[in-house]
C-alpha cells in the first residue's frame, strides 16, 4: 500500500460542524504522527491510529505537538474567490530518534477532538539513525500554506 | 572538536566518515547527513523542507434557483 497526500475528507465535513478550532492559544491541540511507507493514510483516514505508525527509539506513539502560533487567515482575491489558510509556526522536529523502517508521511490530527484526522503530507521515503528528523513547513501564504481552502 | 550523537554514544566527528546528499523536487527540498564508523551507519539525520502543498479543496457555493 502507499500513503497519499491529501486533506482528510472527514475533516472537511467536520469543518461544517465546527469540530476543529485552529485559534492560537485558545484553540485545539494538533499533533503530527509519522507513518511507514508501507502504511495507508490518505483522504479516507478519519482518525489517528497506531496502525502503520513508525516505531523506534525516542519516538512516542502519537508523535509530537504542532506549534500553532498563527490563527487561520482568510483573504479575498476577488468578489467571488478567496483562500483560507493555516500553517504551523515551527518545524516538526523529532530529536535523537532511530526510525529504521522507511517512512514517508506525516498525519496532522486534532488530539483535543478524539484524534480526528486533518491532513496527510508525504515526502521522499526516509530512515533516521540516532539522529533528528526535521520537517520544515512551507511559507504561510495563500499559495503555499500547509492547509488551504480555496474557492474556485 | 565537534561531537556527533551516534548509536555508540557521542563520538568525535574526526573518527567518522561523513556522507551528505539532497533531493530537490516540486514538493520538497530534503537534505540528509550520515556518519559511518568502521563501515557501520551510526548516525543519519534528515531535514525535509516542504515547499508547496497542493490546493486540497475547491469550495463552491451553489447558485439558488
Amino acid at each position: 500500500m502507499a500513503n497519499t497526500q491529501s486533506m482528510c475528507t472527514s475533516f472537511m465535513g467536520e469543518l461544517m460542524t465546527a469540530t476543529h478550532n485552529f485559534t492560537t492559544g485558545t484553540g485545539d491541540t494538533f499533533k503530527a504522527a509519522l507513518y511507514l511507507a508501507s502504511a495507508t493514510v490518505n483522504a479516507g483516514t478519519t482518525v489517528y491510529s497506531t496502525t502503520g505508525e513508525v516505531t523506534g527509539t525516542n519516538y512516542t506513539p502519537g508523535g509530537i505537538t504542532v506549534t500553532n502560533g498563527t490563527s487561520p487567515i482568510a483573504t479575498n482575491a476577488t468578489t467571488t474567490a478567496g483562500v483560507a489558510y493555516w500553517t504551523p509556526t515551527s518545524s516538526l522536529t523529532y530529536t535523537n530518534v532511530t526510525l529504521s523502517t522507511a517512512f514517508d508521511a506525516v498525519l496532522i490530527y486534532n488530539s483535543t477532538k478524539s484524534n480526528k484526522a486533518v491532513s496527510v503530507h508525504t515526502f521522499g521515503s526516509q530512515t533516521v539513525t540516532a539522529g533528528t528528523f526535521t520537517l520544515t513547513m512551507p511559507s504561510n501564504t495563500t499559495t503555499t500554506a500547509l492547509l488551504r481552502l480555496a474557492t474556485t | 572538536m565537534a561531537t556527533v550523537f551516534t548509536t555508540k554514544g557521542d563520538m568525535d566527528e574526526s573518527l567518522l566518515e561523513k556522507k551528505e546528499g539532497f533531493v530537490d523536487n516540486d514538493n520538497e527540498y530534503t537534505t540528509w547527513v550520515e556518519y559511518w564508523h568502521e563501515g557501520e551507519l551510526v548516525h543519519r539525520s534528515v531535514h525535509v523542507q516542504l515547499k508547496k502543498m497542493p490546493n486540497f479543496i475547491g469550495v463552491e457555493a451553489a447558485s439558488i434557483g
